[in-house]
């Protein structure tokens, strides 16, 4: 199944992305764009991940939702799993086998995700996992989780399959994304191996879900750039064909000047995609400060231009099944998820003031 | 990567690093995560500063608390790194 073969605007309505197209996602290599080949991935570039993320966010946000929470999972499992973990999930994970689940939002816990309740209890050479987590992006139907808690006060991860004491509760009807088959998920005294624990316990949310949230952030920030550039080009072509008085919208100053300026942003915030893709893919000291820059760029343009096309599609934006009306929505979200505009900009400009510090260094 | 970093190169290079990181000035000994003054992105950027400045690769084994929370720990590990 190809983009152009999506039925975005039913699955949003109806709440529901088809087995048939996480399948189909599994077969055309989506899930493992990134990941090592020796693990069943297609060892590609960022640069390549990124672009899939932009032409897939043109269409619809809940795949391209499905594609990053798979690959945030998939980022954790790679960067910091011991070698047992990564043949172990990695492949599953790639082959669409496992579908992932990132459980760390709770409801004290959000922004500050070191607030989370979530227990794990080491009994019997198993840990076990009680807590409660929400806004799970396909929580509903993933078969593995990676869990954030703590261990003996520490912060910890934890890999937990779906299956007895693991219990999900729809979300339904939120604004946005509203084909992630988001749930809320209960944990319930889940017992798993301790070879299910990802890295030391203190360096769960540090690295294990800062790294998730780090690629997270940067499939998000391509699909926002593939959103903003899709709303450009309905708003375009609308207001060429649209004729008001026998005179196309286009022809008017005011319809350019927005055309122009959502052309703009559109534009550079594909070009902060592209140089966080290269940064990452070159290993550079800047890649996780660019990465924030390129999602906090691309979802503010995702915002502004589908509220642009939406204004100059008029009733047509409106409608249920059109596609800047459904980025309308599914943008404001973009501006919360994986690090609020907010958050964002206060690490944006810590690490800009870094190199104007006594002794600072880039 | 060079091998016998002279430790006073590197304590100094990761001094200077975690103090703009953090915008504070830790002393070499003094537990920066104990002071909450490391959230999670700067921790990310801590082990991308390591591995980008001295040519090591951190994995899952590396870590350690004991290897990451101080500039004298820090320093001890990166030595450790590229002497072999």
């Amino acid at each position: 199944m190809r983009p152009d073969e999506f039925d975005a605007s039913g699955w949003d309505e109806r709440g529901v992305l088809p087995l048939e197209m996480r399948e189909a996602a599994a077969r055309a290599g989506w899930f493992g764009v990134d990941l090592p080949a020796e693990h069943g991935g297609k060892g590609g570039t960022q640069a390549e991940l990124g672009e899939l993320c932009a032409e897939i966010g043109a269409v619809c946000g809940s795949v391209r939702a499905l594609i990053t929470v798979q690959g945030m999972v998939s980022a954790a499992i790679t960067r910091w799993g011991t070698a047992e973990q990564r043949s172990t999930w990695l492949p599953a994970l790639a082959a669409g086998e496992h579908l992932a689940g990132f459980a760390a939002t709770e409801s004290g816990a959000g922004t500050e995700l070191s607030a989370v309740d979530t227990r794990f209890e080491v009994t019997g050479g198993a840990i076990t996992v009680t807590g409660e987590k929400r806004w799970v992006t396909f929580g509903q139907q993933a078969t593995a989780f990676l869990v954030l808690g703590k261990l003996d006060g520490r912060l910890a991860t934890v890999l937990v399959e779906a299956g007895p004491g693991v219990s999900t509760v729809p979300v339904r009807g939120q604004l946005g994304l509203r084909a992630a088959m988001i749930a809320h998920v209960r944990f319930d005294g889940v017992r798993v191996p301790m070879g299910n624990l990802v890295a030391s316990p203190g360096f769960g949310l540090s690295h294990v879900a800062a790294t998730a949230l780090d690629h997270g952030r940067f499939t998000v920030a391509w699909g926002c750039a593939g959103m903003a550039a899709a709303c450009v080009a309905d708003a375009a072509e609308h207001t060429v064909r649209r004729r008001q008085a026998a005179v196309p919208l286009a022809a008017h100053q005011v319809v350019r000047s927005t055309l122009a300026r959502m052309a703009v942003d559109a534009t550079a915030a594909r070009g902060l995609c592209v140089a966080a893709a290269r940064a990452r893919d070159a290993g550079e000291l800047d890649a996780v400060a660019g990465t924030v820059m390129a999602k906090y760029a691309a979802a503010r343009a995702a915002a502004s231009a589908s509220q642009d096309a939406v204004q100059l599609l008029g009733s047509a934006g409106c409608a249920s099944d059109s596609r800047v009306g459904r980025f309308f929505r599914d943008a404001k979200v973009m501006q919360i998820i994986e690090g609020s505009d907010q958050v964002s900009e206060l690490h944006i400009a810590d690490h800009l003031l870094r190199k104007y510090r006594v002794g600072g260094m880039t | 990567m060079r091998n016998g970093l002279p430790a006073d190169e590197v304590r100094g290079q990761l001094l200077a690093f975690v103090t703009s990181l953090v915008d504070a000035e830790p002393g070499p000994d003094e537990d920066y995560f104990e002071l909450g003054l490391v959230n999670s992105l700067a921790a990310l950027e801590l082990v991308t500063f390591v591995e980008h400045r001295f040519g090591i690769t951190v994995r899952v084994e590396d870590l350690d608390l004991d290897n990451f929370r101080t500039v004298n720990r820090l320093t001890g590990f990166v030595l450790g790194k590229t002497a072999g």
